[in-house]
């Protein structure tokens, strides 16, 4: 390949740079906006000691009974004030001293108060004489790696790679060809590859500022942890990069609008914003459409991207998803080579 | 003198050959059976209406559209086998390409220059475009002027032998016009074959050595401006509105004219009338006018308008088709 081939493909590639840094708002959708995420989720879902929880009984032996637990803050109600306050929220169970037994009136439903029940219960027991048959101790461990925000910023920065790779390509080859410059461009002698080679190089470039950027940040701010190869997580991010940069260009191969384009972008992404495990793990969708989920780049991206970062998992031991990605690099690229709209 | 239907002969192959070109969309028959021939050093203009075919003739030659049938030729190639080595030859700017507006003037032209093997430099296009001023600003900023010297920029930056120009300057105020005709004199001095398109009849007549007019994807008439002007028959166009004001009336209303008293006068070719008003072709403008005047107030009508313009290619297309060019 001679010289001036290789000039196109750098100024072609600079062309991209230029454009992305004259645009503010694509600056702040690509850094600002997760880290803003990653600090809204962080604060909101931080781990914070357990929560104590206010009951209630209808005779102070009961209250005296009941506050012997550090788990439970317990007062004296009667019946019909205790009634309300449960319908109300303000307390979660309600102990009533009757002729033979203890009564405990709560909402089955409800998680806090099923443990209310089953503390109120050892509590009473206990002050009426139980002994434990075996004696048992608590180790409490709040290691990093299974917190929420250990578990989101993985998921989020495989949603980042996503919409920056489907947005920054759809739109711009889309607005190339609304305003005739992709015709203007055919008609020169510049090799067609290189227009498209132009956007997955300057992708590839950019990844490295941006990731760096957003793991740097959960790194230092969260303490998240990186457990695996660090050039095996730069691998996999490249590789989801890429994977959805082909998308994004099968997505805008054929659209002629900035409309039709932004529809196809959403319908595209909707579905992996949703099913994909960004926010909570994906395997809880039902067992039927499993397998189409675990087909979606997004999923195969966030379940590789999260065994990295939190198990240190091996490439090795990633070939599915790595597969998957793979497939779905090659595959739409392939096909939008081939009915790539070129005016 | 050359016949209007060859062009002159400045070498041996014509810079450009196009024969029997026809290309249909869903329902438009847009270029229906095309010959032409282009000279090197030439600068060649089709004109016609909107829809006359002009721009899928261009985009057929520019390689951008595959017509239906016939072939082009162009320095010797052709499109199916030679299309890298024409798009490195041929220069081309678009009817409306809208470059991207966050990059300056010198960063579009460096990267078209990366395009082509051999080329100007992107300084030397920059003053050729006159743009030496806006090097540094950004395409968003330009004027519609402006911008239409940098899509000429582009088109020149690979020193094409055939420049393609796609109505350059449809939108421009006339300061920019002649600015940009400026320009385009300026290549054909320096012995570029140019071809571009217009609706514009002056632009045609200022620009161009030869003309092919356009109708519904045919040619209707080729020469130099100015033998196609003389087929209109006179070198002068007088154009007139009457009035007739009836006896006891104060009231003036549209006169009738008979026109066949109007042919009779000597140096007067032909009449016809377009929303009231008349146009007359005459040869000898001083000797016919006094005559004209005459022969209407003896047919008792009073001049509401009278103007008289040397024949154009306007007029030419008039005559050959009935209708105006900027009609639709």
């Amino acid at each position: 390949m001679n010289k001036f081939r290789l000039g196109s493909l750098f100024q072609l590639t600079m062309v991209r740079f230029r454009l992305l840094s004259r645009e503010p708002e694509a600056i702040f959708w690509i850094f600002v906006f997760p880290i803003l995420l990653a600090l809204g989720l962080g604060v909101a879902f931080r781990n914070r000691p357990a929560d104590v929880l206010p009951v209630a009984a209808t005779t102070p032996q009961l209250v005296q009974a009941l506050a012997a637990d550090n788990g439970l803050k317990a007062r004296l109600l009667d019946g019909s004030s205790g009634t309300r306050a449960l319908a109300t929220g303000s307390i979660l169970l309600l102990a009533i001293q009757q002729p033979a037994v203890v009564a405990y009136q709560y909402d089955d439903t409800n998680p806090d108060a099923r443990i209310a029940r089953l503390l109120a219960d050892r509590a009473i027991q206990t002050a009426a004489g139980r002994h434990d048959a075996v004696s048992a101790q608590n180790q409490l461990v709040h290691e990093t790696g299974s917190r929420y925000i250990d578990f989101v910023v993985p998921g989020l920065l495989g949603m980042n790679l996503m919409g920056s790779a489907i947005w920054g390509l759809g739109f711009a080859i889309v607005e190339a060809r609304q305003k005739k410059l992709l015709k203007r461009m055919v008609a020169s002698p510049m090799p067609r590859w290189q227009y498209l080679a132009s956007f997955l190089l300057s992708r590839l470039v950019m990844l490295v500022i941006e990731v760096g950027f957003f793991l740097g940040f959960a790194g230092v701010v969260f303490g998240v942890p990186f457990r695996g190869s660090l050039w095996q997580l730069g691998f996999l991010c490249a590789l989801t990069s890429m994977a959805f940069s082909a998308l994004g260009l099968l997505i805008s191969s054929r659209a002629r609008t900035m409309e039709a384009a932004s529809g196809l972008m959403n319908v595209v992404m909707l579905p992996m914003w949703i099913f994909s495990g960004v926010f909570f793990s994906a395997s809880r969708f039902p067992a039927v459409i499993q397998p189409f989920v675990r087909a979606l780049p997004l999923t195969a991206a966030n379940d590789a991207l999260r065994a990295n970062m939190l198990q240190g998992t091996g490439l090795s031991h990633l070939a599915v998803p790595v597969a998957i990605l793979f497939a779905w690099f090659v595959v739409p690229f392939a096909v939008s080579l081939r009915i790539f709209r070129w005016r | 003198m050359t016949s209007p239907l060859t062009p002159p002969r400045k070498s041996s192959s014509p810079t450009l050959l196009l024969r029997g070109l026809r290309k249909a969309y869903a329902d438009v028959q847009a270029v229906d059976g095309l010959d032409l021939e282009v000279a090197k050093g030439e600068c060649f203009g089709l004109l016609g209406p909107n829809g006359a075919g002009k721009t899928t003739t261009i985009e057929i030659c520019e390689g951008l559209t595959t017509p239906d049938e016939g072939t082009v030729e162009m320095l010797g190639l052709n499109w199916r086998t030679g299309a890298d080595e024409l798009r490195q030859r041929i220069g081309i700017q678009l009817q409306e390409t809208q470059f991207p507006e966050k990059l300056t003037v010198e960063e579009t032209l460096r990267l078209f220059r990366s395009f082509y093997r051999h080329g100007i430099s992107v300084d030397e296009s920059i003053r050729t475009a006159q743009l030496e001023e806006k090097r540094r600003s950004r395409v968003g900023g330009l004027s519609g002027g402006q911008k239409q010297r940098l899509a000429m920029a582009c088109a020149l930056v690979g020193d094409p032998e055939l420049l393609f120009l796609d109505e350059p300057t449809t939108g421009l105020d006339p300061q920019a016009r002649r600015h940009l005709w400026d320009l385009v004199d300026g290549l054909k001095q320096a012995g570029r074959t140019v071809i571009l398109t217009t609706h514009y009849m002056e632009e045609a007549e200022r620009l161009c050595d030869r003309v092919a007019i356009m109708d519904h994807g045919r040619v209707i008439a080729l020469g130099t401006p100015q033998q196609l002007i003389a087929t209109v028959g006179g070198e002068d166009i007088v154009e007139f509105a009457v009035t007739h004001t009836e006896p006891g009336s104060h009231q003036p209303i549209r006169g009738v004219v008979d026109a066949a008293e109007l042919i009779a006068i000597p140096g007067v070719q032909s009449h016809r009338v377009d929303a009231a008003l008349h146009q007359l072709s005459v040869t000898e403008l001083h000797n016919s006018v006094p005559r004209i005047f005459a022969e209407l107030a003896a047919q008792g009508l009073h001049l509401s308008e009278f103007r008289t313009h040397s024949a154009t290619l306007e007029d030419v297309f008039v005559r050959l088709t009935g209708r105006n060019l900027r009609d639709e």
